[in-house]
């Protein structure tokens, strides 16, 4: 009776009432199980009947880390009682005398680690109440049947190099267009569902539009991909799409998160930088197709590559993009160690998929990383000749890089040089001639320098040959693209993947470590992994074609609630999975819709449109040229987002709004909230009304066709379809209301319309 | 209730329970989002079993707070931490054997001797807690009988950016949740028409120039961005991107929000995806907020005898003064975190022509939230907490002069106060030796304060955690300890 009247608050609370929440963990184990109970979404007690087998990596490993690594794990300052629980040897061991185990196969019931987590004595039990952590109930029962079961160890998943596995054969055989579809179904199979049929061709042409150039389709592609009833018309778009300039940009405003690029210096005045020739590079990189590897490898050490190339040097920028001090009165030696440990950290999160900064101050507590090791990966980047504290208004610190015209009339021809500037000057990265030598710091502190350390790699992942590799960052970038690599091609297609799936096969794309989330498809994970290496060479094109071409990606995104009620986050893919715009797609659908958009590429970032004062309100007059925003003129309002100037301290608005990262620092995956800010932006942001405006005026003026046409391609021009008859018929009740009820005239109510319909869900949404 | 309506709360519901009962934990309510009121919240999390955070931890004293953030670096020396030996020791070098390697800025570090420079103001003790005061905040002294001082607060950080973001964070380095957003993920919203994080600003008159503020600062790190501070401006649009534009009437707008609604739900049965309906309930927050926030804002309505109580500026709209009665205005409105800065006390050079203007800025206005608030029985569950980044040194940057000195940043000791919700009246906690340098009674660390704060919620400062990146983080990072003696 009390819990019926509970639950019944909910019905009688106002409409908006609606509760948010949040996952903190994404741990697939959880959810398979839960599709297995799903008739029981309220019991959280789980009985140990429901647990079949068990994997260590997948299922115990996860409980361990959590919950036991603080003391028993890689970090041996913390090491409790001289157990780790992270390496096989300690599992076995015998305790105080030889009948006592951490773990006895022969007699489960004996193993002490049963005993503790399962002991009523807070003396006794772990982990121990005072560290704030339990085990559920479920948790206990995985850890019993995984002894009771053999109590087998393995090395962490993603250090395993993947290997190619085997196509898994699929009922859904038919429906599937390459090896992707197989792996997703036979998943599908397993849990008792079925993959969507094809997505309408109108919904689909906007997807693929957006996802690969961040862009809508026009009214005119869309007219002549619905006419085009050939087998090959989708996989044209797919490759005029790849073709075009715009892929470019849509792929550097990925690329621009993890190499957190800014267009000032970040700390305390935040005065201006010049960085964009080094983002005009990324799109070029993008749109000629530059391997993967030497993408990277360019960006990590272009600079030390022998005769290095102009190009390869400018590249190397990616590493000068982290933020600098110029607050007077800062110790430099403070920030510059802030500066190397940024490239250190950045490195690995982009390279390795790991979170190293934890090792900075003490071994990791959950990854065996030690703290000798971050100072060793450290150490790679501790060789630029920089200064700790910038002078007040320096555009690009040294070490620098100047392009001439006589460059960008050759080699740099893709850097949009203004006629007006004769050259230009941004950051890159520089090897010292003498070498610096980089000691451990203790606790992470520039002041406290204890053993002097070489150039080396986490030796988990992959030991660090010095026959094989130079110290240095050449050496480096050989090592992330060794063929034994466990780490490098899973976690950049990934990442991929999370670029057209919205979450990655693994869902924390900057932690493939203990702590992070296990992939939902690790076959499939490992096949893309393989593929793109091996077969692909690298080759992102012709990769990221693989994916788009899958049937799994041209599913339809209509929720199925068989589905919902099996998996209600789709992580398994029964579905395309229906995703907000980014923040920079809201705005250029916004402006390429309306015909308003400057397609230009690259050159110095822009100044459009935002509210007044809100730069010279928290500057108090410093930052030099940052003080106050002047807003840019003509041309300038109007190119796509990713040129959109950026001040860290207070970054734009209509990007901050829609969830963008502050790019303080390496950002791999965006949040995605829906907040009242972004209804007020959507409904009254002048760029927007702006947009409405324009494109409204000019359907309206359009003699050619009667009302109804007009209402029509409105609407599609904004959300790439034509509106059914509800529809249709509520647009036009909405019109009318507004012109006899509201007093406005028809041009006028047209705007209000247009108003509407940018505002409307689907605009805002990638279907 | 709209049969429609009722259907997209029932799918909602529906849809909320399937995720809860995955069992995983952190169930938490936006700033932003309109959640059903933090009371009613409970429910859900019983219903369910759903341990989550657990909040509060304890029954908190304190519903709501205003913490008055005194940007740049207020000098303890001129206003609260009377050292009548540094002004005999006058001119005389610091000896080393005080400031025990303690490291400089370096806009000092190369100074060949660091002459001690007494204040030139006057102090007197106030009230029954005979709580010295200086000359610069005659407002605050009068009401120091309802101040708890800590003249023992210490921090790590000798740079503005870092220190700032440490007061605000936890941690010197940015990517941390501030304070304001730590509370709303915990303990949700109090209303239902205005975000539970607000931030004012102003410039002081001090030091016009002074050093900058960083949007980051209320940032929500790692927390959803529903948890953000929401900044209410004094300009056109308080918040931005408020304002219907010109031609559109209320009547037009709300008519949008009824075919808007009506098509997104259209196209909700076409693609069966349930957040269609958490994005309909945001526009219509949107549009409360459109009603609630210039309400707030309006200041038409409140009497000339409380105008006048916070001083000349109270009317001048973006000063500290005219944002303590904002201030004042949302925590009746039952916003749970206001967070006002006011910049320019950073001062190195010319100290007490500076501070005098500065202090101007904040006394009267300090005082009379204060005594607002109690008036109306707020003080009693609103905490009030007023102090910078860190203090300013003993010494004198560049030349000592009969009337004129600087001071440079000193995390070594500083002083702060507190006002209302469970904490001591009355009280001064804390020593610092006779010329103002080291802390000799009762350090507070700014983590402690942090977990005193929290801990006044209902909050285990220890247990209020968030996991991101495979680390469980919290505002006090591994520190902190609650500082009971301050505490009534």
């Amino acid at each position: 009776m009390k819990k019926n009247f509970k639950l019944s608050i909910y019905f009688l609370i106002p409409f908006i009432g609606i509760i948010f929440f949040k996952f903190i963990s994404k741990n697939p184990l959880e959810k398979t199980f839960i599709i297995q109970k799903d008739s029981n979404v309220l019991n959280t007690e789980f009985n140990s009947q429901k647990i079949g087998n068990i994997d260590f990596n997948f299922d115990v490993k996860p409980i361990l880390s959590d919950k036991c690594y603080t003391c028993h794990g890689p970090d041996d300052k913390a090491r409790k009682a001289n157990l780790r629980l992270d390496v096989k040897d300690d599992f076995y061991k015998s305790l105080e005398n030889e009948n006592h185990f951490v773990i006895d196969k022969k007699n489960p019931e004996k193993s002490e680690l049963l005993k503790r987590i399962s002991s009523q004595d807070v003396g006794y039990l772990m982990p121990p109440p005072e560290s704030n952590l339990k085990l559920t109930s479920r948790e206990k029962n995985i850890l019993r049947n995984w002894i009771e079961q053999g109590g087998q160890w393995d090395k962490h998943w993603s250090f395993n190099k993947p290997s190619l596995p085997k196509i898994p054969k699929s009922i859904f055989k038919n429906w599937a267009t390459n090896e992707i579809d197989f792996f997703i179904s036979t998943n599908l199979e397993k849990y008792g569902m079925k993959p969507s049929e094809v997505e309408k061709k109108e919904i689909l042409l906007r997807r693929i539009s957006f996802d690969l150039t961040g862009l809508p389709p026009t009214i005119k592609e869309i007219d002549a991909f619905l006419s085009d009833n050939s087998n090959d018309a989708y996989e044209k778009v797919v490759d005029n799409l790849l073709a075009s300039k715009s892929y470019g940009e849509r792929m550097a405003s990925i690329w621009m998160d993890l190499a957190r690029y800014g267009d000032s210096h970040g700390y305390q005045d935040d005065t201006e930088r010049i960085m964009w020739p080094w983002r005009d590079w990324v799109i070029h990189a993008y749109n000629k197709n530059l391997p993967y590897n030497e993408f990277i490898s360019w960006q990590l050490a272009g600079d030390m590559i022998p005769n290095a190339t102009k190009e390869q040097i400018l590249a190397s920028g990616f590493n000068r993009n982290h933020k600098i001090t110029q607050e007077g009165g800062v110790i430099p030696e403070e920030y510059r160690v802030e500066y190397v440990a940024d490239r250190a950290v950045t490195t690995s999160k982009v390279m390795m998929g790991l979170t190293v900064e934890c090792a900075r101050c003490h071994t990791h507590k959950y990854d065996p990383i030690t703290h000798k090791e971050f100072f060793s990966f450290y150490s790679f980047f501790n060789n630029v000749e920089e200064d700790g504290i910038i002078a007040y208004g320096d555009l690009a610190p040294k070490p620098n890089f100047t392009i001439e015209k006589k460059d960008i009339e050759s080699e740099l021809d893709f850097v949009s040089l203004p006629d007006s500037i004769k050259k230009v000057t941004l950051m890159v990265m520089k090897e010292s001639e003498n070498l610096r030598k980089t000691f451990v710091l203790n606790r992470g502190s520039y002041d406290s320098p204890t053993e002097m350390v070489e150039p080396g790699t986490p030796e988990v992942v992959l030991p660090f040959d010095s026959n094989k590799y130079d110290k240095n960052r050449i050496g480096l970038v050989e090592w992330f693209f060794d063929k034994d690599n466990p780490l490098t091609s899973r976690v950049a297609v990934n990442r991929i993947w999370q670029q057209f799936f919205g979450i990655g096969i693994v869902s924390t794309p900057d932690d493939f470590g203990s702590q992070g989330s296990k992939p939902t498809n690790p076959d499939l994970l490992d096949w893309l992994a393989y593929t793109y290496q091996n077969d692909d060479k690298w080759d992102t094109k012709k990769f990221i074609k693989r994916i788009v071409m899958s049937s799994t990606y041209k599913q339809s995104s209509k929720v199925k609630q068989q589905n919902l009620d099996i998996d209600p986050d789709n992580i398994y893919l029964a579905h395309y999975p229906r995703q907000k715009l980014s923040a920079e797609m809201v705005r250029d659908n916004a402006l390429a819709s309306s015909g308003m958009l400057v397609s230009k590429i690259g050159g110095p970032s822009v100044k459009p449109m935002q509210p007044d004062g809100l730069w010279d309100e928290v500057t108090g007059g410093g930052g030099g040229s940052l003080a106050f925003y002047v807003q840019d003129t003509g041309e300038n309002l109007f190119r796509r987002s990713l040129y959109t100037f950026w001040k860290r301290t207070v970054p734009p608005p209509s990007m901050m709004i829609f969830d963008a990262p502050t790019r303080d620092f390496c950002v791999a995956v965006r949040q995605k909230t829906s907040t009242p800010l972004q209804s007020l932006a959507l409904m009254n942001d002048p760029q927007y009304l702006l947009a409405a405006e324009h494109l409204s005026n000019k359907i309206f003026n359009d003699s050619q066709i009667n009302n109804n046409e007009k209402i029509i391609k409105l609407y599609r021009t904004v959300t790439g379809r034509k509106p059914n008859n509800i529809e249709l018929d509520k647009l036009n009740k909405f019109l009318n209301e507004v012109i006899t009820v509201n007093k406005k005239n028809a041009k006028e109510a047209f705007v209000s319309l247009a108003v509407l319909i940018y505002n409307l869900d689907e605009t805002t949404q990638k279907s | 209730m709209e049969e429609i309506h009722k259907h997209f709360l029932n799918n909602n519901r529906r849809n909320f329970l399937k995720k809860a009962g995955l069992g995983i934990g952190g169930l938490a309510l936006g700033s932003l989002i309109d959640p059903l009121n933090f009371g009613k919240n409970t429910d859900p999390f019983s219903v369910l079993g759903n341990k989550a955070l657990n909040l509060p931890h304890f029954a908190p004293k304190a519903k709501r707070i205003i913490y008055l953030f005194q940007s740049g670096g207020p000098s303890q020396l001129d206003l609260f931490d009377y050292k009548p030996k540094l002004n005999q020791l006058r001119g005389s070098d610091l000896p080393e054997s005080v400031r025990k390697g303690q490291r400089l800025t370096g806009m000092t570090s190369g100074q060949a001797n660091f002459p001690l420079a007494g204040s030139i103001y006057n102090f007197k003790q106030y009230g029954e807690s005979r709580a010295w005061v200086s000359d610069l905040m005659p407002y605050v002294g009068k009401i120091a009988d309802e101040l708890c001082f800590v003249k023992s607060m210490h921090t790590e950080a000798i740079n503005h950016d870092p220190a700032i973001t440490f007061f605000q964070t936890g941690s010197q380095q940015p990517g941390r949740p501030s304070m304001g957003s730590w509370m709303s993920y915990g303990l949700g919203s109090l209303n239902n028409n205005l975000p539970s994080f607000v931030v004012l600003l102003s410039n002081g008159t001090g030091r016009p120039k002074g050093q900058p503020l960083y949007s980051r600062l209320w940032g929500n790190g790692f927390l959803s961005s529903l948890h953000q501070g929401v900044q209410f401006r004094s300009a056109k649009d308080p918040v931005l991107y408020l304002k219907n534009p010109d031609g559109v009437s209320a009547s037009e707008r709300r008519k949008m929000l009824d075919y808007l609604a009506e098509l997104n739900h259209e196209q909700e049965a076409s693609f069966g995806d349930p957040e269609i309906s958490n994005r309909i309930a945001q526009y219509e927050m949107a549009y409360r907020m459109q009603t609630s926030v210039p309400e707030t804002m309006d200041i038409s309505n409140e009497p000339d005898h409380i105008l006048q109580m916070y001083g000349p500026n109270a009317q001048k709209p973006g000063t500290y003064a005219a944002n303590c009665i904002q201030a004042r205005r949302l925590i009746e409105k039952d916003v749970r975190f206001v967070q006002l800065y006011h910049m320019g006390w950073d001062q190195h050079e010319n100290l007490p022509t500076q501070i005098k203007g500065q202090s101007s800025d904040v006394d009267q206005p300090t005082a009379a939230l204060i005594m607002d608030l109690k008036q109306r029985g707020l003080l009693e569950d609103t905490l009030v907490v007023w102090g910078g980044e860190f203090g300013r040194t003993n010494y004198c940057q560049g030349n000592l002069t009969e009337t004129n000195y600087g001071r440079d940043h000193h995390p070594r000791s500083f002083t702060i106060f507190m006002a209302g919700a469970g904490v001591k009246p009355g009280f001064s906690y804390g020593e610092t030796d006779d010329i103002g340098y080291n802390i000799v009674k009762d350090p507070v660390h700014v983590h402690d304060l942090q977990a005193t704060i929290l801990h006044q919620f209902g909050i285990d400062h220890t247990k209020m955690i968030y996991k991101h990146q495979g680390r469980r983080f919290r505002l006090t990072d591994v520190h902190g300890e609650v500082n009971k003696s301050l505490l009534s």
